[in-house]
Parts: C-alpha cells; structure tokens; sequence
C-alpha cells in the first residue's frame, strides 16, 4: 500500500456528503481516480457498471478492492493455471480451497487443518514493527475466519546484507514485531526462515503463516445468505489508521494540515493492540462452537470495503449496511474513510436473527465490542448508507470479484542468459584438508548458514503445550489431538538463489525442500501453500519469473500429488527499477499419525549409524559456498527429481513410523558439511564420518544437490533401513559414527563442538546485540 | 483435590497449567477473572501470559481482579498458590510475595530451556523435590527480572524463602540469580521459568517440572 501525494482534484461538493443521488446529478464532477491507484480505463468500467459516476465512498472500495494487492489483477491469468492442474485425486482431501481465506485440508479422525502465508512486506519497511505484527495478526485473523482455532505460527524474513546499516533497523523491528506480537497471542512459532541477501535491503520479506486445526464439522466458510440475518461488527473500533491512498477524498477537510478539522492524519501502516486480538479469538472460538455464526470473516486489506462485499457476493441476496452503526475511533470520519479503515482486529459475522441476544452475550463475556451494522436482504445489490443517505448501492460481485484481469507482456530477458552462462566451475576453491577445514568453519559462521538462535529465542515455541518440535527443527510438529497423538508438522521455504537461475526449477527446488523438511521429522505432506512474492509486473522480465515458477509449482504439485490449498501474491517488492531476488515461498503441510514417531533433529544419541540418503553431484551453481566465498550467482540449479524426492519422502515416513531413526535432518544451503554441523550441535553429540565415494572433497562437502537426507540409525536398526532404502530405490550410504565431541569429516582435523558452536552462534548476536544482558 | 487455575483475558498458558495439574493426579477447575468465587478449590494456579494485555506494569491490573481478592483471602486461611511467569508478577503486584519483576537486562523476549537449581524443598509447591537438585524448565519472559531492595534481598535468603535460582547464564539479570520465591509459610509461590511446560518430554525439554504439581497434593495430605 502506498500513499499518495494529495494533488487537489476539483473539489469535491462543497458541503455534505456524496451520496448516490448526487453522483447520479453531477456526472460531469471529476474525481481522483488515479491518485486512488485506478487508471483511466478502469475509472470507464466503474462508471459503466455502476451507470454513473462513483460516489466517493464507492470510488474509495473500487480502488481498494481492485488494487493489486486485492484482486490479483495481474496474476490472475497466471493462477488459474493451479486449477488447471489439481486432479480429482488431489482434490480429495481438500475441504475448501483457493478462494477462501484460507485452505482446508482432512487429516483424519474428523480433525481439518487450515494453514496459509502470507506477505506483509511493505508496511515491514517502513514501520519494522507494526509492520511485522499487524502481519502476524492478519494471517491469525484469516485462520480463525475458517472456524479453526489457531494452533501455531511460523514467519519467513527475507532482509538485506546482514551488516548493512538498515538492516540493523528492519530485523530487530521485525523480529520484535513477530515475538511482541505472536507471543502475546499465546500461539507457538514453531519454524521460519531468516535470509539475508542485498536484494531485498530496501524491501524487506515478512512472510507470515499460520495453522488452524478444527473438527470437520465446524467449518465456516465467508458468505451472507438468509434473508433477515444480521450482519455484526466486532472486536476493535473503527480508526483513521492504515487508510493510505484514500484520504485524497478527503482532501478538503485535511487541507495538508495534520490537525485541521481537529484530527491527525495517521500513518498507513496499521497499529497492532494483540491483546484485543488474542480475546478475539476466544470469543470467536466460543460464538463457533455454541453454533451462533452462519458465515464469518475477518476484516483486513480493505476493511469493511472488502469484509462486506466479500460477504455478501458469496452469499445469496443483497446487503444493507449502516455506517453510522459503526463504533468509531476518530471523530468526523467521512464514509470512504470508514470503509477503507484497516483498523486491526476486527472480524465481521452474519447471524440469525433470533441468535443475535446469544451472540452479544458472548462478546460481553469477553468485553468485546460487537454491533449490529446492517443485515442480509432479498436484492442483490450492497446498499449502504450514512446519515440517512445512500453512499453505496452497487453489485457486490462487481467489487470483490469481477476487478480487471490483466495479461501483462511475459519476456525473458537476455540477461538469463548470461547468468545461465556465469557457470562457477572456475571459482577458486579450497582443495587441502586445511583450507576445507577453515571453509566449514567460515561458512558456518556466515550470516545465512549461522545459527538462528537470536531470532527464535525471541519468539515463544512452548505455549499450548503441544509443540513436539520447534525451530530449529527440520520442521515445527505440532499435536492436535492429545488422546491419539495425532498431528502436523510445517515447513516453509524458498533459494530465492535457484529461482533466479531458473524461476521454474528454483519453485520446484523450494516446493522439494519444504516437502523433504516435513517428511525429515516423520510426517507425511499433504498440501501446499505460497506466497509468491517478486518485483513488479510491469517487469515483462519478473512476470516471466512469476509465470514460470507458478508453472514449476503447480507441475510440481501434480506430480506429487498434493493440492495447493491456497496462497498470496505480492508485487512490486522492488527498489527503484531493482526487483528482488524472486521469492516463491512454499510452505508443506503434513500428517504425523502420532507426534510421539516424529524424528528428532539431529544426532541425539552416540554409537548411532550416519546414514545419508540420495546421490551427491558437482552442483555449486547458486549453492550457498559461492555466495560466501564469492560473492557469485551463476550457473544452473541443482537437478530436480521429484519422482525420486517421493520415493525419498515415503522411505521417511515408513522409518519414522517403524521408529528406526533416532534423529535427522535435510541437506539444503551449505551442502553436506552444513547439515552435519547443524546435526551435530541441535543434537548435542559429535561424529565421524567418511565422505561419499568417488567424489572430490569439496564437491562432497559444499555441492547442494537436491533430495538428501541425512539420518542417525540404531546399529540393530541399520540393515531394516539400508533394506527398506533398497526397496525403495533411494541411494543409501553409511558415512559413519555418531558420538564424541567433535566432527571429523573425511581427512580434515575434527573440529570440536565448542569451536562449531562459537562460530555458529555468535554471528548475529554479533550484528545485533545480545539478547542476554 | 481440586486446584483452581484462573483465567484472565489475555492470560495464554491456562490449558497448560490445567494440563499439568491432571497430569499430577488432581482435578483442574477453571476460574474467571470476574468471578468472586474459588469454587471452593484447595490451591490455585496464577498462569502465565499477558492479563489485560500487560499494558500497565505487568500483572497490575490482574492484581485487583475481582478473583484475586478471593485468592488474596484464601492465602491468609493458609492456602497454596503457585504464581508461574505472570502469575509470579501479578502474586508481587497483590503483595502477596515481595519484590518485583522489570523489564530484562537485554530488553527482549527471553524463550530458553533454562536449567534451576532447587534452593528449598520445603515449600508446599517443591516437597517433591530435594534441595540441590536440577531442573531443566521453559522460560520465556520478557520482564523475567527480579529486584528486590537489599533487606528484602537478605531476609528471603536468610529465611530460606529462596526457592529456585537460575544456573549457567543469568537469562535476564535477575539480582542474586533469583529464579522464584515463596511467602514466609511457603505456601505461596512464585517463579519465572513455567514446569508446566516441563510435564512430558515430548512436548518440553524434560518433564522436571510435574513435581512441582505432585508437590502440592502431597502437601495438601499432610495437612490433612
């Protein structure tokens, strides 16, 4: 959201309101449409559905609603194409799917899961803080809207280099914005990611994702239907914050002067208060289960612009509203202003009438504010009025649903080419034991491959008691029902570095890990969820990324068989003409019968097999060792076989069920040397171990092929999984031992755990300051 | 025995305390903030999280709920209140235990699992565990650090009413390593790091922390 300069219009009517009547008898008054963010043509088809011109209040949900934020304009040709390739099967286990808040997918024993991610990019820029938080609770927000209670949280930040200037302002706001926000809530964080890269110095990513877990049967879905049924705002009042572009309407009032009128224009990133939004969810939670809420949904991009026509073009009749019902924060707020108020913690319910005394009596128990602001209606239009005039009378479908579709120019530049060229096979590499010793160390230590302890220490992962693993777990695994165990476990990710090489093999890498993460800790993926973020769209380049890594993603879904269940996009995440490194974030859900098979990251015991599974090839280009030893992006990405990634995933799952692994974890950034590092020090004991046959050292260390897992077996246990393994065609190697206190990789010294920890865990406590003392 | 756990708006590991309390063998009854009434409950749990969102001094406000004036009462009859993160912060606001928690010494949100050593074992809340021993217990706070003035200070210590304190690292500056505390009968107590998140190794560091519920019941019998 951007705000706009004010550039004074013809004045609007020089007193009162603009009502419909008086749009319908001055069609020759000129409105600022495009400081609203319409263009010329989109302002033509406004004024063509409608008849007439928009009155302000009207132009005011038109631009909002049919911003790029909210009506996927520019990618909805694009996305369709997710549709297109979900199968029956796929379908299967989906409750509900793209185009709801959020996506719903059967686990089980009656249990559905909700989860999604999504972006709150911008506002992250320029308010770390708020801008983080408010994004946290939006996504909440969206959960709940599905009848779900939240269960867990996770956030993937994308920051600048790790010690420019402001990225010292950006992660510790948003980092405090996560935790301040999140732990309040009383939700556990339970995994993420923290990136550096320069690409996004002055556009940060804070991707936000959270689940929900319900029974089946309490599903809510957003509509409005039955005639008479109320429609009730509830939780914080109505305020002049995050209202951006939209105060051009009222330019008249606010004369460039903040006070003027006696009120203060306020800034458009929104204000989060998580305490209202934490007994939001308990009064959410006790309207659902005491069966008082026929439709529901929360109230955040756009506000009541978008809550009420959302609502009521799902529905099945018409929508009166009355905006003088709703509780204000702010005196003498014009009606555009009261739709497109981005106030936090807000939720809007539709309810019978006869439910409605139940209802208030619930929101009192919790001191929630809930009105009654209009009801359902036999037309189909979205009537509302103010002071006793109609400001608003269009068709609901025509705001929320039938914005402008746009088939923006797709062109790969040139300049893919010459990166695709930029091969690293004659970047200097470190070739003697010593030099190989020293790189491990250094890469350990480096921003993006260092411990994540000063983030993660700082968000609450015990809360609700159910959390069987947390950062930095392969993936967070969270129990749902406690009597059989039954769970879930959620892993995000993205190498934004691969997709730059190859937007649709980079998407497949991303989908590849996230799914390899969740199957590391013992569960089985279900289903998917991305928040696509990339620079602008007017970028024929960048919707050449977008469209490729959309059609990686979804190719790669079907393939796997598991549906994507929902999503966000976010454009224009760029500084100047300078887009960001493309950044398709994946996020898998799956299915763990018993959270008590989950396997435990890392080596948790000595005297335990290290077993790594899948093949290792000379594949550098993008790879982690020639960011930090080079500062160099080139080549190709690694190969992706997803065939062989399932086979990977299902031998997992069987062993964690079988319970022959003691512990685990993913080879991604770094290579193999990283993952036994990480192994290492999450679980506490040293090892020695070989590297793979038939490879150079360095390749064997630092190479990021896809698809390889490290495991620690029991040695009674080593023949059933090197068996199974077999079966499976998944290429299996014993490396070596677990136990001791140090790492020996290969003929390189052992480097002692204290000396991993030092160099892994000082490095951003080192940057931003301790969290002890 | 009935324990009662208190729900505040804003309050966040209610279910978890409840949880802990069964797990202990005993029967977990809620309590509401507004409510005037301990349902005749035989201890009390203060949970933790953030009571009225924790806008004023922490606990501030949640030390005058209208259930901790019954809670208040009740301890002067003799009976067993256990304070956790929150709790602790709202039993001090109450006066029902001296001193006060501030802001941590590094201003952010500390979430560890941090090791405690047992300091007195004779606490209607610690009867299940021996002195010296160690714990490895959750702690997640960010206004974790006990100060106390200097006679406060030397009276717990010399009244034994010291009751856990943190080892390696201090997390959050807390004055003489203070990690909870308890009232002069050792009935009350309070403490920074949460053993109701310490109940079952699956979902915590250890499960060290289910004697302190296991502590009360029996005290409770003895009294009985």
């Amino acid at each position: 959201m951007t705000s706009s300069a004010t550039t004074p219009a013809t004045p609007a009517p020089a007193t009162g309101t603009d009502t419909v009547e008086r749009a319908a008898a001055t069609p020759d008054h000129v409105q600022p449409h495009r400081e609203l963010g319409l263009k010329d043509d989109e302002y033509a088809r406004i004024r063509e559905i409608l008849g007439r011109r928009p009155t302000d209040a009207e132009l005011a949900m038109y631009a909002v609603m049919w911003s790029e934020h909210c009506s996927y304009k520019s990618s909805k040709v694009h996305l369709r194409y997710f549709g297109e390739t979900t199968t029956d099967e796929m379908r299967g286990r989906m409750l509900a799917g793209i185009g709801e808040n959020a996506g719903v997918v059967d686990i089980g024993d009656g249990w559905a899961v909700t989860f999604k991610v999504e972006s709150h990019n911008h506002p992250s820029y320029v308010e770390p803080y708020q801008g983080a938080a408010t994004g946290v609770g939006g996504i909440v927000r969206d959960i709940m809207a599905m009848g779900a209670r939240p269960i867990a949280v996770a956030d993937s930040l994308r920051v600048g280099a790790a010690d420019s200037p402001d990225t010292r302002r950006v992660l510790p706001g948003v980092v405090a914005g996560v935790g301040g926000y999140g732990n309040s809530l009383g939700l556990p964080n339970v995994g993420g990611e923290v990136v550096f890269d320069r690409s996004y110095a002055g556009n940060p990513l804070v991707n936000a994702l959270c689940v929900g877990a319900m029974r089946t049967e309490d599903l809510h879905l957003a509509f409005a239907s039955g005639t008479g049924n109320k429609i009730i705002l509830f939780g914080a009042r109505t305020g002049l914050d995050g209202i951006g572009g939209v105060s051009v309407l009222a330019s008249d009032t606010f004369s460039g002067d903040e006070t003027g009128g006696g009120r203060k224009k306020l800034p458009s990133v929104q204000v989060g208060d998580p305490f209202t939004e934490k007994v939001l969810i308990e009064c959410c939670l006790e309207l659902f289960h005491a069966g008082l809420v026929v439709g529901i949904q929360d109230l955040g991009g756009a506000g009541l612009s978008c809550a009420t026509s959302e609502l009521a073009s799902a529905g099945d009749g018409g929508m009166r509203v009355d905006l003088d019902a709703v509780p204000l924060r702010a005196s003498g707020m014009t009606p555009a202003e009261i739709l497109s108020s981005e106030s936090q913690e807000r939720m809007c319910a539709v309810v019978r009438p006869e439910d409605v005394d139940a209802f208030m009596a619930v929101c009192r128990k919790w001191d929630t504010l809930a009105t009654v602001i209009g009801e359902v209606t036999d037309g189909d239009h979205l009537v509302i009025t103010w002071r006793g005039e109609t400001v608003v009378d269009v068709p609901p479908r025509t705001v929320a649903h039938d914005g402008p579709v746009y088939q923006r120019p797709v062109l790969r530049s040139e300049s893919q080419d010459a990166l695709a060229a930029d091969v690293p096979d004659a970047l200097a590499r470190p070739s003697t034991p010593a030099e190989l010793r020293a790189e491990v160390l250094r890469m350990v230590a480096s921003p993006n491959l260092c411990s994540r302890g000063w983030v993660t220490d700082q968000y609450d992962r015990y809360v609700m008691g159910n959390t069987a693993a947390a950062q930095p777990a392969d993936a967070g695994v969270v129990r749902i029902d406690e009597e059989t165990g039954r769970g879930i476990a959620v892993a995000t990710d993205c190498n934004a570095r691969f997709v730059a090489l190859d937007p649709y093999l980079g998407a497949q890498l991303a989908l590849a890990e996230a799914g390899r993460n969740v199957a590391t800790s013992g569960a089985r993926p279900l289903a998917v969820t991305d928040c696509l973020n990339f620079g602008s769209p007017e970028d024929p380049h960048v919707m050449w990324q977008f469209e490729q890594a959309v059609h990686g993603i979804a190719d790669g879904c079907a393939l796997l068989g598991i549906p994507v269940t929902g999503g966000n996009v976010s454009f224009y995440n760029q500084t100047g003409v300078q887009p960001i490194l493309p950044t398709p974030l994946i996020g898998v859900l799956g299915v763990i019968e018993d959270v008590a098979l989950r396997v435990p990251s890392g080596f948790r015991r000595a005297g335990d097999a290290v077993v790594l599974l899948g093949d290792t090839r000379e594949e550098l280009g993008g790879s982690e060792w020639a960011a930090v030893a080079h500062g160099h992006l080139g080549g190709r990405p690694p190969a992706v076989d997803l065939a062989a990634e399932q086979r990977l995933w299902d031998l997992l799952a069987d062993a964690a069920q079988r319970r022959l692994l003691t512990g685990s974890h993913d080879l991604s950034d770094g290579g193999l040397a990283q993952a036994l590092v990480e192994a290492c020090l999450v679980g506490g004991q040293g090892a020695e171990v070989a590297l793979p046959d038939g490879l150079d050292p360095f390749v064997a260390l630092f190479a990021e092929s896809a698809g390889r897992v490290l495991v620690a077996v029991a040695p009674d246990d080593l023949a059933a999984v090197l068996e199974l393994a077999a079966a499976a065609g998944v290429p299996a190697a014993r490396l070596g031992t677990t136990g001791g206190d140090a790492l020996a990789m290969g003929d390189l010294a052992p480097l002692a755990l204290s000396e991993l920890r030092e160099a892994s865990e000082g490095t951003l406590p080192a940057l931003f300051g301790s969290t002890v003392h | 025995m009935r324990i009662g756990v208190v729900t505040f708006p804003g309050s966040l590991d209610d279910r978890d305390a409840a949880r802990a309390v069964r797990r202990a063998g005993a029967e977990a009854v809620p309590l509401w903030h507004a409510d005037h009434d301990l349902a005749g409950v035989d201890a009390v749990v203060v949970p933790g999280g953030f009571s009225y969102g924790d806008y004023l001094r922490a606990g501030a406000i949640a030390s005058i709920a209208p259930i901790m004036r019954e809670v208040v009462d009740s301890v002067a009859r003799g009976m067993p209140v256990l304070g956790i993160c929150n709790g602790f912060q709202i039993l001090c606001e109450a006066g029902l235990l001296p001193g006060a928690l501030v802001r941590n010494a590094g201003l952010h949100f500390v979430c560890r699992d941090q090791r405690l050593r047992v300091e007195s074992a004779s606490t209607a809340w610690t009867c299940d565990l021996t002195e010296g021993e160690e714990l490895l217990v959750p702690l997640k706070s960010g206004e974790g650090r006990y100060v106390a003035d200097a006679a406060t200070l030397e009276r717990l210590a010399g009244d034994g009413r010291i009751v856990f304190r943190y080892l390696d690292q201090n997390p959050n500056g807390a004055q003489a390593d203070i990690a909870g505390i308890s009232s002069a009968d050792g009935r009350v107590v309070g403490l920074m790091p949460h053993p109701e998140h310490a109940i079952d190794p699956l979902t915590g560091p250890s499960a060290d922390g289910l004697a302190l519920f296991t502590s009360v019941l029996r005290a409770a019998a003895s009294v009985a």
